[in-house]
């Protein structure tokens, strides 16, 4: 790592944020092991800018954070001098229900906002994991978190209308707008979720809402192997019924696949009979209480050293399975599935054995899933496994274009240095 | 570049008969849908093979050639429209249907593929694909990815960008990149695939393309409901949307717009100031329900007549009469001019007031036929173009109203987009920074604008060193510290 000369002091950070909003940085404002000098909490779209303008004239690294759930995605920081906090920027700037739209800043906390929008009855179609641990919205998109109901309504790049930006230099733009269909100009609103903060600090979003659903009921089955898992996700993809999520989990004892139908009363009874008819011909079928319904914590909880996040085609769960189970006995290591089967999203905590075991699995899921068009990322592990195991895995041929547009939105390179795909 | 060296490089990618050169026949691709753009582009070349468009767009790049893609040119915003000494790159000839694969439900096409062959191709296995532009039958997929197409069925399963999972793209370089994760979700990197679905041709060329395909319904529920204006068929339209329903479509359309589709298709519609066509799918018992709650709100709307389309035959015949909408305005117009503005659904009763007002004031005729789900507004400015003067006012007109829409809250267009045609308006929509924002994107994938110059933004930047106060800092400078 270069060695960096601090050419900033808290004073400078204060004379934009005000005194109370900007502190030397503790223990555990470290990102990956990585100690930042300064957490500086900026209270308007204004105040980035003029954060952002000094870090760039300064040549600051930066890493924006919302509530912090997500901060060890991605590579260890290159680089790392100023914590950027959005949660004073918490604001529904405005929500008309009769519009099924609201823009809100960054910062608002993700449950805050939907309880907020429960209100008028209406809800955001996103439900990572993370939500119930105070994510911001805006970390969520900048991490591009997910949970079971994207099989239903997306994923935030579905749901996300509009966006205020600031980038590296203190620009403030912004893309979309507040209504649902909108071509005008380029959709950077998708460009930077996902982008990890390495394109610029977002500062508000824009997004659909959904009617809340009246009632729900969740069917599973009980699978007696990989196989049927397979079979029975792909028996009720093909049907006519239209559940929330499709879900699985492969832990331990404990190996289901459930069924979350939402909607009307009259319609969630049919449907959940469709699909406790359709289950029942791969196993023992049963109805789930709403607290046993979705599976607990995601893997990267508890025990678990290393949390991956498997994508492939979702027709070949099985074999996901069976690559992670064969992979994982093998070499000694225990593996806690769930997944969102319906979209092919498998998430796999490894707990147990020597860390080169670990990351032996890791490299041996990358390669095979890689091969099948597909995806493996580390989503959490100690700074010591993603020496060895790089977290994003290669992006072939886009790597040169990625490249471009991270040198265009960020010349200098001072937003996340380091962290995300190919090392920008 | 010498012109008969040009027409020999690309003969040499494509053969004779891929390259078009006498100018007659250059003719027939000067304009796209939208006719009041004309170009007579230097080249018109017809590839066969993603191997073939990359190798042109190489020529191109290497000469400094600006080119334009080309889907089935039925754009309405100029997209297509050829830039003079440019090659103009037709993509109708990559026809092939290249996979279904049903299990993961995606189908992968060539850019030429037209958009209903893909749900022909797979209803017989109980599927489809779900945008349906008006255009459906001649427009092609690569167009609808470029423009991020919308449909009547796109307020429930959302436009072009939410069902297309992957593209080959060649880019304005000649390089080849994928974008999307295709088969598998959340592909690693930036979300390129989502930048690039409706940037309107001006990044690259799609190649190959992975389209989202989408079970079909257990039921379909449609209705027509007669209304004594505009207002009134608005104010279900909120009851509906606003009682927790997620219609199929809800269209609408205003009594001038009626008249021009009985004059040409005879859909037997009812003699009305507005009428709304509300139609829902899904499972069978939650359709059921919604429906007669619908009916329920169309009645306290004091519709004055709700016809429920009794089999496919109705369903058809209501939909045939509100696709022949853009078609029929023949019959009572010589000309018509159509913007594509979107305002947010509590602001329709206000804009379609202020929209009657404008047409009064200007002394012109503008019928109304609307996505009235999601506030895109196609309003039809009724003109003729042999009275001097009134292409004029009919432009004029239409611009007044897209002012209008923005004042609203809205946006400069839903599904059309800005191609030639209404980049003049960014500026009153977006702000310097915003649009020199969105061509940092542009500079990224094209630095040396050539792909489809001119289009969407009023000034190009120049894709150099950002403007602004870039100053190496004195220690970087000194060697002390590292750039990284
Ligand atoms: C009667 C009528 C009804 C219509 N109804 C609708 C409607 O309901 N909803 C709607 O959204 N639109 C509608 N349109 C507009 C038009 O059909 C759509 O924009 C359509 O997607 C254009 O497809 P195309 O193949 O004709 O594209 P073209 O007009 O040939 O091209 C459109 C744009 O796409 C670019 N392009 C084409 N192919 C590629 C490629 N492979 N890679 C990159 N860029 C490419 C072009 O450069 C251009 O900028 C309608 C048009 C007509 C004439």
């Amino acid at each position: 790592m270069a060695t960096r000369t601090k050419n900033v002091s808290v004073e400078d950070l204060q004379n934009i944020v005000g005194e109370g909003h900007a502190r030397e940085a503790g223990a555990g404002d470290a990102v990956d092991g990585v100690p930042p000098s300064f957490v500086v909490e900026p209270g308007s779209t204004e105040e980035i800018a003029g954060l952002m303008k000094l870090a760039n004239d300064r040549d600051l690294a930066v890493a924006p954070r919302g509530g912090g759930t997500t901060m060890s995605l991605g590579n260890p920081p290159r680089a790392l001098d100023l914590i950027l906090g959005t949660t004073r920027m918490n604001a529904v700037v405005e929500h008309v229900p009769g519009d099924q739209v609201v823009r809100v800043q960054s910062g608002i906390r993700f449950g805050d906002l939907q309880e907020r929008l429960a209100g008028s009855d209406q809800m955001l179609g996103v439900d990572p994991p993370e939500a119930g641990e105070g994510a911001t919205v805006g970390g969520i998109v900048a991490a591009n978190s997910s949970g079971p109901r994207r099989y239903r309504y997306g994923t935030v790049r579905d749901l996300i209308i509009g966006i205020t930006v600031v980038l590296a230099d203190g620009t403030v733009a912004k893309a979309g707008g507040k209504v649902v269909k909108n071509v005008a100009g380029y959709d950077l609103s998708k460009l930077f979720t996902g982008s990890l903060g390495t394109l610029g600090v977002i500062a508000e979003c824009n997004f659909r809402l959904h009617p809340r659903p009246e009632t729900a009921r969740t069917v599973a089955v009980e699978l007696p192997d990989t196989a049927s898992a397979g079979a029975a996700s792909q028996a009720i993809l093909h049907a006519q019924i239209v559940p929330s999520a499709v879900e699985l989990v492969w832990d331990g004892e404990t190996r289901l696949l459930t069924i979350l139908i939402e909607g009307i009363p009259s319609g969630v009874e049919a449907q959940a009979e469709a699909a406790s008819h359709i289950l029942g011909g791969f196993g023992e079928v049963r109805e789930l209480a709403d607290d046993e319904a979705m599976p607990s914590g995601p893997p990267g909880a508890g025990d678990d050293a290393v949390a991956v996040k498997i994508s492939a085609p979702p027709a070949e769960l099985t074999g996901v399975l069976d690559s992670t189970l064969g992979a994982s006995s093998r070499l000694g290591v225990t593996p806690r599935i769930t997944g969102h089967a319906g979209t092919g999203v498998t998430y796999v905590g490894l707990s147990g054995g020597e860390e080169e075991a670990r990351a032996g699995v890791v490299e041996e899921l990358r390669e095979i899933w890689l091969r099948r068009g597909g995806s493996v990322v580390v989503r959490q592990a100690s700074p010591a496994f993603k020496e060895r195991v790089e977290a994003w895995g290669p992006i072939g041929t886009r790597l040169d274009l990625t490249r471009r547009v991270k040198d265009k939105f960020d010349p200098r390179g001072i937003l996340n240095p380091g962290r995300f795909v190919g090392g920008i | 570049m010498q012109r008969d060296l040009l027409i020999r490089g690309m003969q040499d990618i494509l053969g004779p008969e891929g390259v078009i050169s006498e100018r007659e026949q250059l003719r027939s691709y000067e304009c796209d849908g939208l006719m009041n753009y004309r170009v007579i582009p230097e080249l018109v070349v017809l590839p066969e093979t993603a191997e073939q468009v990359q190798s042109v767009v190489k020529l191109c790049y290497d000469e400094g050639i600006p080119f334009v893609a080309r889907g089935s040119g039925t754009g309405l915003s100029g997209g297509a429209l050829p830039v003079e000494s440019g090659v103009l790159i037709v993509l109708s000839r990559l026809r092939r249907i290249l996979e279904v694969d049903i299990p993961n439900q995606r189908v992968v096409v060539e850019p030429g593929v037209i958009n209903i062959w893909v749900s022909q191709e797979v209803a017989e296995e109980g599927y489809y694909y779900a945008p349906d532009p008006a255009s459906q039958i001649v427009s092609s997929i690569g167009g609808n990815l470029a423009e991020n197409s919308g449909g009547v069925h796109c307020l429930k399963y959302g436009f072009t960008t939410n069902h297309v999972m992957g593209a080959e793209i060649v880019l304005p370089d000649g390089t080849m990149v994928n974008v999307g994760g295709g088969k598998a979700a959340d592909a690693p990197g930036y979300e390129l695939l989502g930048a690039f679905v409706g940037s309107e041709g001006t990044l690259g060329i799609a190649t190959k393309i992975t389209l989202r395909i989408v079970r079909k319904p257990e039921a379909v529920r449609t209705l027509l409901a007669a209304f004594k204006d505009t207002e009134e068929a608005g104010g279900a339209v909120s009851g509906i949307i606003g009682g927790g329903i997620v219609p199929a479509a809800i269209e609408m359309m205003d009594s001038l717009c009626i008249e021009a589709v009985e004059t040409a298709v005879h859909p037997g519609f009812p003699r009305a100031g507005a009428i709304l066509i509300v139609e829902l799918d899904g499972p069978a018992a939650e359709v059921e329900y919604q429906f007669q709650h619908t009916i329920k709100v169309c009645e306290e709307n004091d519709a004055s007549e709700v016809r429920i389309a009794e089999d496919d035959e109705e369903r058809a015949l209501f939909w045939k009469g509100r696709k022949a909408a853009f078609a029929a305005m023949g019959r009572i117009a010589n000309d018509y001019y159509v913007q594509d503005s979107v305002v947010p659904r509590t602001e329709l009763g206000a804009v379609l007031k202020r929209i009657s007002e404008l047409g009064a004031e200007y002394g012109m005729r503008v019928a109304n036929v609307f996505h009235a789900g999601d506030g895109n507004l196609h309003p039809l400015v009724l003109y003729d173009n042999d009275v001097e003067g009134e292409a004029e006012k009919a432009e004029a007109l239409a611009g007044d109203i897209v002012f209008t829409c923005l004042e609203h809250g809205g946006s400069l267009t839903g599904e059309h987009g800005i191609g030639e045609d209404k980049k003049k308006y960014m500026p009153k929509m977006f702000t310097t920074e915003d649009l020199d924002t969105m061509q940092l994107l542009r500079c990224a994938f094209d630095p040396h604008q050539i792909c489809n110059p001119g289009k969407i933004f009023p000034t190009p930047r120049l894709c150099g060193e950002r403007p602004g106060p870039f100053r190496m800092h004195p220690v970087q400078q000194a060697g002390l510290a590292e750039n990284f």
